[in-house]
């Protein structure tokens, strides 16, 4: 009685599911699913490696640096980065007079309790990065976890930056409607291949003050390594924590096989 | 219950002797994990996964209160009480990845800990009681993980609250309602994310007691074996400790080696990029899905593509996903094969390695896809196959099979002969 129901139940769910597959490979087999635009131009990030890539990476603070520079005087016009605090900056090798300096240069809305106003103050360095008036087309989003939040982040956003280029002729002949519309840009990296981002780096932008040549390539790079510092500024900390912990726990597991080994050396099982 | 050849506790030291007469804990932690508590000898790996899902479920507890001490169920700040945990407090990077890293440790554990009971017939009698307990204890796991992936309110968060309590609405002429009443309102905001933290804090330490009475269930009949035959005499078994805890000890070892080296060094590999964007009720992600050990059972959910008769295509998928793991409480009877090992079963041996196995690679797979054919059409023979292995095929192969002879014995079994067992354990 029990096997009985059981089967019954049992074929309930299966014949349902046949009915589903009949279905479903009828209509994917009479009316194939159209290529779309996104599907076959869309592009995986560039191979560009970092020096934080890797169990043994750490950051290059030199690098950093240049790309926060990139950051304050190109991305910053659009993009926030509310979760990084200017103190964090120390931690990239700025000491804290220039902590101090950084954190004036920025205007810092602050609610007054005694008239209930929002002024704006300087920046000091226990502040956020405050957030940024943008009036443009499309919502740049905040960068402080940009690279988190995309797959394989950092080669990214650095594709995305040196992405842009002419919408490929062939696209236009196979999917005329997928024209990149007015105040869009055409860039493969992106998802849906058109984003309200014009191309931000151009040579020469900014001036290093390490006299590296400011490349859009240098740059997009520096930045993008900026990017995964701000989305993870305990990274190599985190790394270097790793070993000395692997390291006790082999030799503990290996401690811990030779008394396994012992204790049952004349049992046989 | 145990074997008549279990050491009995002695307490030696004059505190011990007067705690014993008292409230003799150190005799309940000496039958059921010391020397008093005897277990076969044969146990193979597989049998350190109890052990070792135990020490996930201390991990989750320990790293979710000392992260809960810094978090606020508000979903305006949520997203930021997590960032800021991770950047700002002591060690709360290590919280937060060893939590989220540890979620899944304990699903591929607890995974092992089930197909290690699908192919050794733990389930059967008279362990009935473990596995229905553990089935409980699996059931509050997801919707412990469920609530806690909400929390840190991201676009997963949201949208992945969305759609399972979306799945209530499925529910003829009450779905409606029920859904709003789960959710404290139309769609998750404050309300569902405070009672999600609510219900998250809470709901472990109903799987402690749960697990509790999973173990003290186990200790009656005792542990099986992968030979499945049970314990005649002394020779069959040896003591838990030292045995038994040397041998759970080197696999923690292995256990911790593996699980740190995702922590320190991959902590976001089997996470979702989208979920460090914050919640976000206006723009939908491009793929929903949940965390991956979900994905065999949202694989189901979505195989259902057409209607049945008068049920929704979606009914049936909420009746599936719930069904595919309901039918788990009903192994026991559904196989009846009085041979518990699969290694005496050639024919359900070969349902499980090339059926059951197979068919589960495939949902993990599909559930983690885009929505899109041919993974549809795959999951759905896949999720046919699921269905027909417990209820058509596990009932037709256990009353048609012929099994393989056993061995006389769990010692005949290791040593080729067995000279002292006797025929029945005398109790
Ligand atoms: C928090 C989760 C769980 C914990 C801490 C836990 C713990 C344990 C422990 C310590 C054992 C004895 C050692 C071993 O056989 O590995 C055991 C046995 C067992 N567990 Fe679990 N368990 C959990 C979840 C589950 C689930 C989800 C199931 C099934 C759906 C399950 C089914 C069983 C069965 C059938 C046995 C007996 C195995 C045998 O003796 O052959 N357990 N469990």
């Amino acid at each position: 009685m029990a096997r009985i129901l059981s089967i019954l139940v049992g074929l309930f769910f299966t014949v349902a599911l046949a009915w589903s597959l009949g279905l479903g490979f009828y209509t994917w087999a009479t009316e194939p699913a159209q290529p779309t635009a996104e599907h076959e131009f869309h592009e995986h990030p560039k191979h560009v490696s970092f020096a934080s890539d890797g169990p043994f990476g750490t950051f290059d603070k030199q690098q950093l640096q240049r790309g926060f520079q990139v950051y304050q005087q190109v991305c910053a016009a659009c993009h926030a980065l509310k979760h990084v605090a200017f103190r964090d900056l120390e931690k990239i090798g700025y000491n804290e007079p220039e902590v101090k300096a950084i954190a004036a240069q920025f205007q810092i809305p602050k609610y007054d309790e005694m008239t209930g106003m929002v002024e704006t103050v300087e920046g000091t360095p226990t502040d956020y990065f405050p957030p940024v008036m943008y009036a443009g087309q499309g919502s740049p989003p905040d960068l402080s976890l940009i690279t988190k939040a995309r797959h394989d982040g950092g080669p990214y956003v650095y594709s995305l930056l040196t992405g842009y280029q002419d919408q490929p002729a062939e696209l236009l002949e196979h999917f005329p409607d997928a024209k990149t519309p007015d105040g869009l840009y055409y860039n493969p990296y992106f998802p849906n291949l058109n984003l309200a981002m014009p191309a931000p780096l151009m040579e020469d932008m900014v001036t290093y003050s390490d006299g590296t040549p400011a490349t859009v390539d240098q740059m997009a790079k520096d930045v993008s390594a900026f990017l995964i510092w701000t989305a993870e500024p305990t990274m190599d900390k985190r790394k270097q924590t790793g070993w000395p912990i692997l390291g006790f726990l082999l030799f503990a597991t290996i401690l811990g096989y030779m008394s396994y080994r012992n204790i049952w050396a004349n049992k046989k099982h | 219950m145990s074997f008549p050849w279990a050491k009995q506790y002695t307490p030696s030291h004059p505190f011990m002797k007067w705690m014993d007469e008292r409230l003799p804990v150190p005799r309940l932690v000496y039958n059921a994990v010391g020397g008093g508590y005897e277990v076969p000898r044969n146990l193979n790996y597989f049998w350190n996964f109890g052990f070792l899902a135990g020490l996930c479920l201390v991990l989750q507890i320990v790293t979710g209160i000392v992260m809960a001490m810094h978090y606020a169920a508000n979903t305006e700040v949520a997203f930021d009480t997590i960032e800021h945990t991770v950047r700002d407090v002591n060690w709360g990077w290590l919280m937060r990845y060893a939590h989220a890293n540890g979620a899944s440790a304990f699903f591929v554990v607890i995974y092992v800990h089930i197909f290690r009971g699908f192919y050794f017939g733990s389930y059967k009698a008279p362990r009935e009681m473990v596995w229905l307990l553990g089935v409980v204890i699996f059931l509050l796991m997801m919707a412990t993980a469920f609530m806690g992936y909400v929390l840190p309110w991201g676009q997963m968060s949201f949208w992945g609250a969305k759609v399972i309590t979306g799945l209530f609405s499925a529910i003829p002429l009450v779905g409606e309602p029920l859904q709003q009443w789960l959710l404290g309102g139309f769609a998750p905001d404050n309300a569902a994310l405070n009672r999600f933290f609510s219900l998250h804090y809470l709901l472990p330490f109903v799987i402690v007691g749960v697990v509790i009475l999973h173990i003290w269930a186990l200790h009656i009949p005792g542990s099986s074996n992968p030979t499945g035959v049970e314990v005649k005499s002394e020779s069959d078994t040896v003591p838990f400790y030292p045995y038994y805890v040397a041998k759970d000890g080197w696999a923690i070892g292995v256990f911790a080696i593996l699980y740190c080296a995702m922590v320190f060094f991959a902590p976001n590999y089997l996470g979702h990029p989208d979920n460090y964007i914050p919640a976000n009720p206006m723009s939908t992600p491009a793929h929903i899905v949940p965390e991956w050990y979900f994905w065999p059972f949202y694989a189901i959910l979505r195989a259902f593509t057409q209607d049945f008769f008068f049920i929704p295509a979606k009914l049936m998928g909420v009746l599936a996903m719930f069904g595919a793991i309901l039918v788990w409480f009903f192994l026991p009877w559904l196989d009846k094969s009085p041979i518990r090992s699969s290694s005496y079963r050639p024919l359900y041996k070969k349902f499980f390695w090339f059926g059951l196995i197979p068919t589960m690679a495939v949902l993990f797979y599909c559930g983690g896809a885009a929505a899109e054919e041919p993974y549809v059409m795959i999951s759905q023979i896949a999720a046919l196959y699921y269905f027909a292995h417990f209820l058509i095929i596990l009932p037709i192969v256990s009353a048609i099979e012929k099994p393989k002879p056993l061995p006389f014995s769990i010692t005949e079994a290791v040593l080729g002969k067995d000279e002292d067992a006797k025929l029945e354990p005398s109790a």
